[in-house]
């Protein structure tokens, strides 16, 4: 469903993906680890569209559309969402809003009404409760003064709303406590379909032993330099980067 | 997103902007003692009054034009201006809808502003304001029941000289500044509310001003007295017509409040701005001040002012009784070539006296903004607080906003905060939403109106929604 073919980008005049190859089946949960600084979030909102990344060369497919030709908005009504490593606070905005902002513009983008509003509070109950927030949150200002779980809570709330085909997760474990590392992995498993596809970035194996991946990725300095099944990252885990990369020169 | 795609999505056409063609009853332009002279005689004033303008007049030709201001305009040439314009029939004006113009009602019709409907369903009271004559006012006999006197200023002046002797200039004197004075010489009509002890008033009220005869000027005078324990909620709403030539509009609005009074003033002003150049917008140089006169009273002005080429504003709070408070709440958005230089000045004289100011400031195109905020706490103002929260927003990077707060303490057992923060619309936020399916415009304006909450949650229901749809409006723009 998603086809990344040697993908170059750079920022401010700094090549930071080097030829990046990528491909996501349906149904398929991939990790990427890597050192830090390696590219990972760079890859993750350059495919999500944000500004600042110049794409040199390479191409990026979605269901078969080209995703670089898409504005950002577009990109998510098509199915492709960001769950952001640090999720950006917006004063006076509250959390429903915007919720019920992104559902209906999704829906729109669909040729879908609105959803009538009472039928909308009953899905963000089912989901809220879901994800063991507090229904407070809906009233609070977007991700204001929410500790770092909240906001990676509330990430996976805009998730179980907005139903993504691909959702793709910046470290959503960091940050967490072992019981909301256990809501979140509980979240993005009820995601999971033989249509939906999933793609995390992280540092650690914890997350894994939850959300267990079919593929896992090493990107190392702007490329994918291994690729395996879930024990691959045990091995990472154990042993660290180092071999892989004597592995990949060799 | 890059900086000229920002500009575009701010950049927009004013929406309002057309000339209703009703033949104007208009002097020449000029000014001298024979002018304030036809005024006086055209409103069928006491001499009294004539002779309370000449003296303003006199004043005023002592007088220079204030410069401290963080604005750039031409000079404006006082002779070339005129200064009354009425509808024509003045004698017989309409006493019911049914009676007015109808292409005045299209006019309002065309600004969103059903008049009838309006009235009718939002239970509000409307003295209209066409040029400078009122057209029309309704509810008024259930004002009446009530006791309290909605009318023109001019009516007021006739029918309630007493009133308006003792209070008219009271707050602002006709000497208080250049533009005052010239008020207080030329000014042709207005509001005028008075509501008597005890009494809540029943319904919201309102006027609509508009500025339609070309070249004319406007002087509205306005002036508000609560009785002991009266309340009142006053909304003022403004939009002009397109046109080329620079309007000058210089206002005075005097609310004065008693022991226990309660005068809330809401103004939602959407004057024409200019073209992108900033060729044919409205000057609007305006005087607003509010006397808490009793212990316990209470004023509060909610703005929300999007419009003008120029803007020259500082609605004040005058904190005399003892424990009284003053509020200012204001969302100022500037964009295309305007310039505000907008404020308030909260000056506590009693004991005990509170005052809170919060104002966003908006700044997007070329546009550029000033808060000038003064708080001045006096000898006798024991124990008296204010709060300060100014923020401003940038979109763009081509617009500019400034700060100006001055505190003059006169009291040691005073506490002042100030709070100002300045952020560019933030592009991550931005993303954050379209990344979530939402479009670049919406996000804006979701930001936006997020980042003027605080002062929207001030305004009356209808108003609130009214002042976020103009806020989309002036923001909206040509997303690609
Ligand atoms: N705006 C920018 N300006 C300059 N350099 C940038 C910018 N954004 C990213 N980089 C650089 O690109 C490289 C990759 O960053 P990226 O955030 O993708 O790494 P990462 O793999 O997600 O690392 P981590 O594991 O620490 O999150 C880093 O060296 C980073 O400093
Ligand atoms: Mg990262």
């Amino acid at each position: 469903m998603l086809e990344v073919k040697d993908l170059h980008v750079t920022v401010e005049g700094k090549e930071i993906l080097k030829g990046l190859s990528l491909t996501i089946q349906p149904g398929e949960v991939h990790a990427i680890m890597g050192p830090n600084g390696a590219g990972k979030s760079t890859l993750s909102a350059v495919i999500a569209g944000k500004d600042g990344y110049e794409v040199t060369s390479g191409t990026i497919t979605f269901e078969g559309k080209d995703v670089l030709e898409m504005d950002i908005e577009e990109r998510a009504c098509a199915g492709l969402l960001l769950g952001f490593q640090y999720p950006v606070e917006i004063p006076g905005v509250k959390n429903i809003y915007l919720l019920k902002a992104a559902l209906n513009a999704q829906r729109a983008a669909r040729g879908e009404d609105e959803m009538p509003a009472p039928d909308f509070m009953k899905l963000v109950r089912e989901k809220i409760k879901f994800m063991k927030m507090d229904s407070s949150f809906l009233q609070r200002a977007v991700n204001e003064g929410f500790s770092g779980g909240e906001k990676k809570r509330n990430e996976i709330l805009q998730m179980l709303l907005l139903q993504p085909k691909l959702a793709m997760l910046d470290e959503i474990d960091s940050g967490l406590d072992i019981d909301a590392m256990k809501v979140v992995a509980d979240g993005v498993n009820s995601l999971r379909d033989a249509n939906r596809a999933i793609l995390m970035v992280t540092h650690y194996q914890r997350l894994l032993d939850h959300i267990v991946p079919d593929v896992v990725h090493v990107l190392v300095d702007g490329r994918i330099v291994k690729t395996g099944g879930k024990e691959l990252a045990l091995e990472l885990e154990s042993r660290g980067y180092e071999w892989v990369l004597e592995e990949s020169a060799a | 997103m890059a900086s000229e795609e920002m500009e575009q999505l701010v950049r927009r056409e004013y929406t309002q902007g057309f000339v209703t063609d009703i033949e104007s009853d208009t002097m020449p332009p000029g000014l001298d003692e024979n002018t304030i002279a036809f005024i006086s005689k055209k409103k069928g004033e006491p001499e009294w009054m004539l002779e309370w303008r000449l003296k303003a007049y006199h004043q005023w030709l002592k007088m220079t034009s204030p410069s401290w201001a963080h604005l750039d305009y031409p000079p404006i040439d006082y002779q070339a201006i005129s200064y009354y314009s009425a509808p024509k029939k003045d004698e017989d004006r309409p006493q019911s809808l049914d009676e007015v113009d109808p292409k005045l009602l299209e006019t309002y019709e065309k600004l969103g502003i059903p008049l009838h409907e309006r009235a009718a369903l939002a239970g509000v009271a409307v003295d209209a304001v066409f040029d400078s004559v009122s057209v029309t006012t309704t509810f008024k006999d259930k004002l009446a029941e009530a006791g309290v006197i909605f009318c023109s200023i001019s009516e007021a002046i006739r029918d309630y000289p007493e009133l308006i002797k003792q209070y008219l200039g009271s707050v602002v004197p006709a000497a208080d500044n250049y533009f005052a004075a010239l008020n207080s010489a030329v000014f042709t009509d207005g509001s005028f509310v008075f509501v008597p002890e005890g009494v809540t008033c029943p319904m919201e009220l309102s006027t609509y001003f508009r500025i339609n005869a070309a070249n004319t000027g406007q002087f509205e005078r306005t002036l508000i007295i609560c009785e002991k324990q009266a309340q009142v909620s006053y909304l003022e709403g403004c939009t002009a017509p397109q046109r080329d030539e620079n309007q000058l509009h210089a206002a005075v609005v005097e609310l004065v409040a008693l022991e226990d009074a309660y005068i809330k003033y809401s103004t939602v002003q959407n004057w024409y701005p200019g073209d992108e150049d900033g060729k044919g917008g409205i000057y609007n140089f305006v005087t607003k001040r509010g006397d808490c006169r009793g212990d316990r009273s209470r004023i509060s002005w909610t703005q929300v002012e999007t419009g003008s080429a120029i803007t020259w504003k500082y609605p004040s709070c005058v904190l005399r009784g003892r424990d009284s408070i003053g509020e200012f709440y204001s969302v100022a958005v500037t964009n295309g070539r305007q310039q505000a230089d907008t404020g308030t000045k909260m000056i506590h004289i009693g004991e005990g006296t509170r005052s809170s100011i919060i104002s966003k400031g908006i700044s997007a195109g070329r546009s550029n903004q000033s808060y000038r905020g003064l708080v001045k706490i006096g000898p006798r103002a024991k124990g008296a607080r204010n709060f300060t929260q100014c923020d401003s927003l940038l979109i763009g990077d081509q617009c500019g906003a400034h700060t100006f707060p001055y505190q003059e303490i006169g009291n040691s057992s005073a506490t002042v905060e100030h709070e100002a923060t300045t952020s560019k619309i933030g592009e991550d936020q931005l993303f954050y939403c379209q990344s979530r399916g939402i479009s670049e415009e919406d996000a804006v304006s979701m930001i936006v109106n997020g980042f003027c909450k605080d002062v929207f949650q001030e305004l009356p229901m209808e108003f609130a929604v009214e002042a976020e749809a103009l806020l989309n409006v002036t923001l909206e723009g040509a997303v690609g």
